[in-house]
């Protein structure tokens, strides 16, 4: 039987092409991540443990217990000058660094930020006993010394066009400085590895600038030869004070990152597995279809083995080695494929910004593996039930002279079981919509929906075919011919059309969502916002109260306001205050008061969101106590219940009550009207300003808006590009039905052909048959896509306010047209070939 | 006996000439492979006549049918169907042809299983985008007896019925000539003598052309000539056969080749 097996996949060669690339994309796919993965986790490790080379023993401070941890208030530092040298001093070290960080915007030549503001950072340059930080070896240029000079990495520097000598505006902790750049180094920084900036000032300078005065952040210490980690760190252990500080050894610092990147990845390779997951489940359809095909193909041939004695056992068997040697070759060229992408991908990354670091491409022996078992039990998953099918074949069928048709066994069966997963599945959905916490219940339903629409397909293509007959009646014989071809096998119909279904449900789905989930937080961003612009800053830290004072100078503006934070406790519990300028507040906002109003907010007056009042009971009137951050006691009485939202809501104080009781103050965004409103020239004389600060971000709501949807559409094209791995197996999977029917019909074909229907006649035939079937699973998977879609927008709604259904017409009707160019394409190949097809070669064949 | 004029022998018949070959040569192949399947044929088919073409297996009569009915490429010499040349034309011109002037039955049926009967028969007037005439299409249901089977689909019908059908799809159009290829082939002799019976009555009754390819006397027996083909040439010419005739005839190429 092997042999047997073995001719016919020879004997099919081109039949299970589209086969064997179908398994191959979903093999390549999952190879490729797990590669990509790999070699990206490998490559960071390497770096971070290079990060870790100079580091034996790295000293931190206890992590502090006051909930602000405002280092650099009135406690003085905890790693100190005196702590360095102790630990310098100890028995067995050989050296030791003191480290500061913290946020440094710098600004390009423009005045604008670098980098995307979250990983633009400061450090100390710290000259050892030969006046060099080992950590940072210079390109060009020298050491930053003194308060007016910096230096910066190579990468940024080159990036923005900075050379030594230049001047470069920064910002640390608000105003802006002026620094000379006095040269520029290369690093194994993780941060820069990953495209952050990194400039570096002299030890005071930093410490000044990072609120450390005379303190570090980090104590590195370097082991004298001959004296190992631990070693060390027990005699440093001795010399630190013990509440204060903790000493890790750089080993441990470096399994401790190993651990969180090898975190971090596995999320990532989790979504991108996913991904080849949904393409894999596309590709069972097809290859279900091809064997099915095959089968339904070699009926005399299989009919004759059993004729002439092969048991029902052996037929199946025989079956089923084909498969597994279909799925092998697949497998086998999907996972070099894979290695391919994998490598692809970090070129792409590298190119796209993110710097990768370097290394070798891993393929480790688990990824061979996993490739070749899933390609090979995937395939011969898919042609087990086309094999089951073989077998039955009566060995009487081998008499018959007659052409062996379809078997037209009734699909009731199918189309009951098919209704009873849909309803319930459909029943599932709705029910989780109005349940608080359905996401569980919506996740069942929609995956037995989704079975429940694969078993109906066949039943649901004759009605919904029908539908498209006018349009086809406008192409004359070849549009009727295709309609007819397109339901002669529901079941072969059903199976390709599902394919491109799975696909743009998910494509739908996510548009759907997105798009309203994007306009739901658009709104609730700006809704309640009725200031000109919103100064914050570019990487979200707290502000400089210096900001709103500034601003506040300025001859344009109208109104200020900052929101400031306050930790605070009411009733034992703690609560934080959100000051606010009480007399302009009003002017920035447009709050929706459901009780009470905003009044006139100023010393013990507040107001609350409703969320706040109904927990604690209040009404407008109503007096509560309240502990200060300072520890003092006070009343408020409430005024107002507002209904928050996510910028604005809690206790809202005026600041001035707020003021005596704060020791430091931090501002979380200012807003501001000026006399212009919102113009190209209001938003230049606040930025001017503000000193042209690369630091700080000013928006008016239409920034805030584009930056909203900004996020939102990269998001979403990063799901398409993956999805889209999963249309291309689908297109293989039209190509290949067409392909097949275009052979199984050459007889009809070379007559049509005879009787007078010309080669565009008999394209066209197949085109729109192709068509019909794409547009048919389209219309499927649009329609469960934008039901899922509103379906996950009522569960979402609970916890997003403003959510609003969005259905994206434009992108809906683009996936239509998506789906008809998945027709047209696949059918350009197997319409050829019909169009090509020797007339008499056809009409002879019996 | 020269074949290359039949005229003589149906005089009393039209003379106008529907189909005629003029040293029509067919050869596949090259250099050692080559072989001659037509070896400058000349015969003309008339008007409103049932001419049969016999001969052997290999003898050349369904290429020769092939290539009259532009199905095949022709090698050398000439086909003309009516007045139009066929060498030459290009695959649309050809296309066309078939489709407006000829109309064709094949030994295996040929039709379309997504079809019901009666859409199977305008198939022809669907792909050339013409109304049928109704009159003349209830004329030829009538005639091939499928007045009441019009809305089954071929997987319905018998084999003599789906014969039957193919048949009422040449006639349909009035095509100028029909070509017949083993039309009784796969039929048992009861179905096989109705659907003979139905082509000769199109000619006397409708005046319609018909060229038969068979390789059955009785088959033969219903046309008003046959003509016999062996080895790529035309050998015989007979006019007003019976079946008895006909099968002497073929004895005799049987014996020649055995002795030969």
């Amino acid at each position: 039987m092997f042999r047997t097996a073995l001719r016919n996949v020879l004997a099919h060669k081109a039949r299970l092409l589209m086969t064997v690339l179908a398994v191959m994309l979903g093999v390549a796919f999952v190879s490729g991540t797990l590669v990509f993965t790999s070699t990206i986790s490998d490559a960071y490790q390497a770096s971070s443990q290079k990060g870790y080379d100079n580091v034996d023993v790295a000293v931190q401070q206890r992590s502090s217990d006051s909930p602000s941890g405002a280092p650099g208030g009135d406690s003085k530092p905890k790693l100190d000058q005196k702590l360095l040298d102790k630990a310098a001093q100890v028995p067995g070290a050989a050296s030791a660094t003191g480290t500061v960080s913290g946020f440094t915007a710098i600004a390009d030549k423009k005045g604008e930020l670098l980098g995307n503001g979250f990983s633009t950072t400061g450090g100390n340059y710290f000259a050892g006993k030969d006046g060099k930080d080992a950590r940072y070896p210079m390109r060009s240029g020298a050491a930053p010394k003194g308060p007016h000079e910096f230096a910066l990495d190579a990468h940024t520097a080159d990036k923005a066009g900075y050379k030594v000598g230049d001047t470069v505006r920064l910002s640390v902790d608000g105003p802006v400085r002026e620094q000379k750049l006095t040269g520029i180094f290369t690093t194994d920084d993780g941060t820069v590895a990953a495209g952050g900036s990194l400039a570096l000032f002299d030890t005071p300078t930093a410490q000044k600038l990072f609120a450390m005065p005379g303190g570090f952040s980090e104590i590195d210490v370097k082991a004298a030869p001959g004296t190992s980690q631990n070693a060390l760190k027990s005699e440093i252990d001795k010399v630190l004070p013990k509440d204060a500080a903790e000493a890790t050894t750089g080993k441990q610092l470096a399994d401790d990152q190993a651990k969180m990147i090898a975190k971090k990845m596995d999320g990532m390779k989790t979504g991108l597995l996913v991904f080849a997951g949904i393409a894999l489940f596309v590709g069972v359809f097809i290859i279900a279809n091809t064997f099915t095909m095959l089968v339904a193909q070699r009926t005399k041939e299989l009919a004759l083995l059993r004729a002439v004695g092969a048991s029902r056992r052996q037929v199946t068997r025989s079956v089923l080695i084909e498969a597994t040697v279909v799925g092998a070759i697949a497998a086998v060229t999907g996972m070099a494929a894979g290695i391919g992408i994998g490598a692809g991908l970090r070129a792409l990354m590298n190119s796209t910004g993110a710097t990768v670091p370097d290394g070798p491409l891993v393929v480790s022996p688990s990824t061979v593996l996993i490739s070749l078992l899933v390609g090979i039990v995937i395939t011969v998953l898919a042609a087990w039930l086309p094999g089951r099918r073989a077998a039955k074949i009566p060995p009487v069928a081998a008499m018959n002279s007659v052409h062996a048709t379809a078997t037209t066994k009734s699909l009731v069966v199918r189309n009951t079981i098919g209704a009873l997963f849909a309803g319930a599945g459909a029943a599932g959905v709705l029910v989780a919509t109005g349940m608080s916490d359905g996401k569980a219940v919506m996740g069942g339903g929609a995956f037995l929906l989704l079975i429940g629409v694969f078993i109906l397909t066949p039943l649901l293509s004759r009605p919904l075919i029908a539908l498209a007959a006018p349009v086809l009646r406008a192409f004359g014989i070849s549009g009727g011919l295709a309609r007819q071809n397109a339901v002669r096998n529901p079941r072969r119909t059903a199976a390709t059309a599902s394919a491109l279904m799975v696909g743009l449900t998910l494509i739908t789905g996510l548009t759907v969502i997105a798009g309203s989930v994007q306009k739901g937080i658009d709104k609730m961003a700006t809704e309640s916002l009725t200031a000109d612009y919103v100064v914050s800053m570019a990487n979200s830290l707290p502000l400089s109260p210096d900001v709103a004072k500034k601003l506040d100078g300025l001859d344009e503006v109208t109104a200020v306001s900052p929101l400031r934070m306050s930790p605070s406790r009411i009733d034992g519990t703690p609560q934080s205050l959100t000051g606010v300028n009480g007399k302009d507040f009003g002017k920035l906002t447009k709050l929706d008061f459901t009780k009470g109003g905003l009044g006139d907010l100023q010393g013990g007056r507040v107001v609350v969101d409703d969320a706040t009042a109904k927990e604690k009971g209040w009404q407008p009137g109503s007096r509560f106590p309240v502990t200060f951050e300072d520890g003092k006691k006070g009343t408020l009485t409430v005024s107002g219940v507002y209904q928050g939202n996510q910028m604005i809501h809690g206790i809202i104080v005026d600041n001035a009550t707020l003021a005596p009781h704060q020791k430091q103050v931090t501002d979380r965004q200012v807003m501001v009207n000026t006399k212009d409103g919102t113009s190209d020239a209001a938003k230049e004389s606040l930025v001017k300003g503000l000193g042209k600060n690369p630091a700080l971000a000013v928006s008016d709501k239409k920034d805030i808006s584009e930056s909203i949807s900004q996020a939102f559409s990269l998001m979403l094209n990063m799901l398409y590009g993956l999805l889209a791995m999963a249309v291309i197996v689908a297109v293989l999977g039209v190509i290949n039905t067409l392909a097949m029917s275009v052979f199984e019909r050459s007889q009809e074909i070379g007559m049509l052909r005879a009787i007078g229907l010309d080669r565009r006649g008999i394209k066209r035939m197949v085109r729109l048959e192709s068509l019909v079937i794409s547009l048919f699973g389209g219309v499927l998977g649009i329609g469960l896509g934008v039901f899922f879609g509103w379906a996950a927008g009522e569960l979402i709604s609970g916890s997003l306010a403003t959510y609003e259904l969005v259905l994206p017409w434009g992108r809906i009707g683009l996936f239509l047209g998506l789906a008809a160019l998945v027709g047209v394409l696949a059918a350009l190949w197997p319409a050829r070939r019909a169009a090509r097809l020797n007339m008499l070669a056809a009409i002879k064949a019996e | 006996m020269t074949p290359t004029h039949s005229g003589v022998t149906t005089a009393q018949r039209a003379t106008a000439v529907a189909a005629r070959a003029t040293d029509l040569s067919k050869v596949y192949g090259q250099g050692e492979t080559q072989v001659v399947a037509l070896d400058a044929v000349s015969v003309d088919f008339h008007q409103a006549q049932f001419t049969a073409i016999m001969g052997p297996s290999g003898s050349g009569k369904s290429t020769l049918m092939h290539c009259m009915a532009g199905l095949d490429s022709i090698s050398g010499g000439s086909a003309r169907i009516g007045d139009t040349e066929l060498t030459g034309l290009k695959d649309k011109k050809l296309t066309q042809l078939r489709r407006d002037k000829i109309g064709f039955i094949f030994q295996a049926f040929n039709l379309l299983p997504t079809l019901n009967a009666l859409e199977n028969i305008t198939l022809p007037m669907d792909i050339a985008g013409r109304k049928p005439d109704r009159a003349w299409l209830d004329r030829v249901v009538e005639t091939v007896g499928l007045s009441g089977r019009l809305k089954h689909r071929p997987s319905q019908l018998s084999g003599g019925q789906q014969q039957r059908v193919a048949v009422a799809r040449a006639l349909a159009s009035r095509p100028e000539i029909i070509f017949a290829d083993e039309p009784t082939g796969n039929l048992d002799s009861r179905s096989g003598a109705e659907v003979l019976g139905f082509l000769r009555n199109s000619v006397r009754e409708l005046g319609q052309t018909v060229v038969m390819v068979t390789h059955d006397p009785v088959a033969a027996s219903y046309a008003n000539r046959v003509v016999f083909l062996a080895d790529g040439r035309i050998v015989d010419d007979m006019p007003d056969p019976t079946a008895d005739l006909v099968l002497e005839r073929m004895k005799g190429f049987d014996a020649k080749r055995r002795t030969s």
